[in-house]
């Protein structure tokens, strides 16, 4: 068992917790995942680590309730334990001196791509982080951004923080503004903002680093659920090619069309969810019925 | 008179395809003393040679007819440790039953129904305490608590040694948990034999540990004397045809891995969902294709009731029924519940509608030309014969190839042609000082008990190399 030791609000929705896993953080690398199980009927779920310590044997996750399993893992408190966190799974980030960079951070995304921004500034790159969401309430770590970037830009859609626009119009300024200069992009977010920050490196052939988050079962390389098409047709698994892929190859729309898939039973579950603090004993009749 | 082969008891179609329970409900203890009567106790037994751990077939046999079901425990355990898993999964007919000489002249006995008989009978009765020798004090890494590792991990342990096994999955069992469905082996019958050895051998289970990346083979070697890799088979085989990427195409792996290892089949009271489509095509006609088929057939059922309309499942085969890989009780099982097979079919593209779903399988029909490499004779696709299978959901089911984590930070560890670990066939050594490997990262996708075999072989090598140490 996986013992919560710190939790923190970030939003409504987007929680932080520090996790006693000590055979993963002395191996996590920035860019590398986990997959978690809260309990016994949870579901495999695959999160980045956001930081690590390896001396206190702990990791740091953090994710927004959107699905049953995700609800179900914020309402665990500090003393409260996942049933499952495995990993480091996935390559990680390649760091070293690429000379200037951009690090770009959408929503909960920011949370993973700062180990990645730290890691590029002590290996003495010149880091511009670019971060945004869609209101304030959703924006986290500004102040740890800032720590480990020589220029933070933050960007929300209603303007409740920072300039408001999407977080590409600044990365278009930047590159216009210093053609040829920034070696590469790293951007981790949602698929669609990854998409458009892929579309917007592209004319200016800046190399651009995308963290995908597809549909996966096991994470370790068996079920193959998380294959992704690279836009020139080969197939690629995101547990054991990825998380990592370089944006201007992905073929995003079959990758976005795919992560609807198992949209109505996600609603299910969240129902499903909903509805069992009053109904727990229908709950059970149902479950024992099934089998 | 001779006496006729025993039938096993099996749930008939029309209620079995409702539920997820075990097909076959097994031998009682009179029908096992009954079938065990047929066999001729052979002075030179050629089942025992066609079985890949050699248990000594025809003596526990007549342990059964002579209703010693302890001796039967005893002598069956001296060679295979996981009886009531082999009993179920084995292709015994091209195994042990093979080898029967009254498979000659009528039907073979039923080995592998009484060697699930025994092992049942153990699992229940627990007459044999597995003894463990006197510690050496050497430890062992198993990677995998799949066929391969658990067999291996358990005769190491038996001689003394300190095993434990490293396992990615948040349940031991590898492919007998993920792949293969509660209806063929209940996964009670996996845990209980897991956990009987793992207490009375001291094997420690590390589960979510994934070797390669939480530790590495360098990081085992420093803790442990020597280390098997059992890691099974990995990334499954998607026809490179158009439309592979649609939604509704999957791969078998990953519908039993959700059904199986993460219960999908009781979603919502389970959180991980199982999508089955109207009408499903499984490409494929092996072991595995079977389990899918036969959990799609089962999902449909469930879904419509005992009246509606469940909508169909084929398994497209490009080859003819002769040349079927699977084990002919399961393709009989599989055609009882409904099953279509659709044999010299051969799909070519996978067609999607404007949302990106699938809407159809297009297919050729294929004629048996010149005997192939393989011996078989080659499918040629017949010419104008294209047609529509209108299906929702495609599953492939044509095997795997290596799992790359298994490499990952272990440069010495060489690869064969086919991508899989080279590893000695007798011994199991790999060009990895103090690393075995077994199983399907070594042969590709192969059986439960070839597996089995490959852990022992490594074992015996393993314990001889410990024996050898200072």
């Amino acid at each position: 068992m996986y013992r919560i030791l710190r939790k923190e609000n970030i939003s409504d929705v987007t929680k932080m917790v520090i996790v006693e896993a000590p055979h993963i953080a002395r191996s996590a690398k920035p860019g590398q995942f986990v997959i978690v199980i809260s309990h016994e009927k949870g579901e495999r779920v695959p999160l980045t680590i956001a930081d690590f310590d390896r001396e206190a044997g702990t990791i740091t996750i953090i994710f927004q309730e959107i699905g049953k399993s995700t609800i179900e893992m914020g309402r665990l408190e500090v003393g409260d334990s996942f049933m499952t966190i495995a990993g480091p799974l996935g390559h990680a980030t390649e760091i070293k001196n690429y000379g200037k960079v951009i690090c770009v951070g959408g929503g909960v995304g920011i949370a993973p791509v700062f180990p990645i921004a730290r890691a590029l500034k002590e290996a003495g790159n010149e880091v511009i982080s670019v971060i945004g969401a869609r209101n304030k309430e959703l924006l986290l770590w500004e102040d740890r951004m800032a720590e480990v970037s020589d220029q933070l830009i933050v960007t929300t859609d209603d303007g409740s923080a920072g300039r408001k626009c999407l977080v590409t119009e600044p990365i278009r300024e930047l590159l216009e503004a210093d053609p040829g200069g920034f070696a590469r992009v790293w951007a981790i977010g949602p698929a669609i903002m990854m998409k458009f920050v892929s579309y917007t490196t592209k004319p200016f052939e800046v190399p651009t680093t995308v963290s995908l988050n597809t549909i996966m079962v096991d994470g370790t390389g068996m079920c193959g659920g998380c294959r992704v098409l690279m836009a020139d047709g080969r197939a690629k698994f995101v547990c054991v090619d990825g998380p990592e892929f370089e944006g201007h190859d992905v073929d995003w729309d079959s990758l976005l069309s795919r992560m609807t898939y198992y949209h109505n039973e996600e609603q299910t579950a969240v129902q499903h969810l909903h509805g069992k603090d009053h109904k727990c004993r229908l709950d059970k009749a149902v479950e024992e019925g099934v089998r | 008179m001779a006496i006729p082969r025993k039938p096993m008891p099996v749930q008939e179609p029309e209620a079995r395809v409702l539920n997820f329970e075990e097909v076959a409900t097994g031998y009682t203890p009179e029908m096992a003393q009954e079938e065990a009567e047929r066999c001729l106790q052979c002075k030179d037994p050629k089942c025992s040679q066609q079985c890949p751990v050699q248990v000594d077939i025809p003596q526990f046999i007549a342990a059964v007819r002579d209703g010693d079901m302890a001796e039967a425990v005893s002598i069956l355990k001296g060679k295979n440790n996981l009886p009531a898993i082999c009993g179920r999964v084995c292709p015994q007919e091209v195994q042990c039953e093979s080898g029967c000489i009254l498979g000659i002249k009528g039907k073979p006995v039923a080995i592998g129904r009484l060697e699930r008989f025994v092992g049942d009978y153990e699992l229940s009765h627990k007459t044999l305490a597995m003894t463990r020798a006197a510690s050496t004090g050497r430890k062992v890494a198993v990677v995998g608590s799949g066929p391969a590792g658990l067999a291996c991990a358990v005769d190491l342990g038996r001689l003394g040694h300190d095993v434990t096994i490293f396992e990615a999955l948040h349940l031991p069992g590898g492919v007998l948990a993920y792949g293969i469905p509660e209806f063929r082996l209940p996964k009670d019958v996996i845990g209980n034999e897991i956990k009987s050895a793992a207490e009375a051998l001291d094997i420690k289970i590390r589960r979510d540990h994934v070797i390669g990346n939480t530790l590495t083979i360098d990081e085992l070697l420093e803790e442990f004397d020597a280390v098997f890799l059992g890691t099974g088979a990995g990334l499954p085989v998607f026809l490179n045809i158009p439309g592979v990427n649609l939604n509704g195409v999957m791969s078998a792996n990953e519908l039993l891995t959700r059904v199986n290892l993460m219960k999908g089949y009781r979603f919502p009271a389970y959180d991980t969902p199982v999508k089955v489509g109207r009408n499903v095509a499984v490409i494929g006609a092996g072991n595995v294709a079977m389990d899918a088929v036969r959990c799609v057939r089962r999902l449909q059922a469930i879904r419509a009731g005992e009246d509606g309309d469940a909508g169909e499942v084929h398994v497209v085969y490009r080859r003819s029924a002769d040349e079927v890989p699977a084990r002919r009780e399961e393709v009989h099982h599989a055609a009882e519940e409904g099953v279509i097979f659709d044999f010299l079919t051969n799909p070519v593209a996978i067609l999607g509608d404007e949302s990106g779903a699938v809407r159809a399988l297009q297919c050729v029909r294929m004629e048996l030309g010149e005997p192939d490499a393989s011996g078989r004779r080659r499918p040629v696709a017949i010419e104008g014969s294209d047609f529509e299978l209108e299906v929702d959901q495609v599953i492939f089911a044509l095997g795997t190839n290596p799992n790359p984590l298994v490499f990952s930070n272990a440069d010495d560890l060489k690869r064969n042609k086919r991508g899989t670990v080279e590893a000695s066939d007798e011994s199991g050594l790999t060009t990895k000082p103090g690393v075995w490997a077994g199983g399907d990262v070594v042969t590709g996708a192969a059986t439960v008990i070839s597996a089995m075999g490959a852990g022992k072989r490594a074992a015996a090598d393993i314990h001889e190399y410990l024996c050898g140490l200072n």
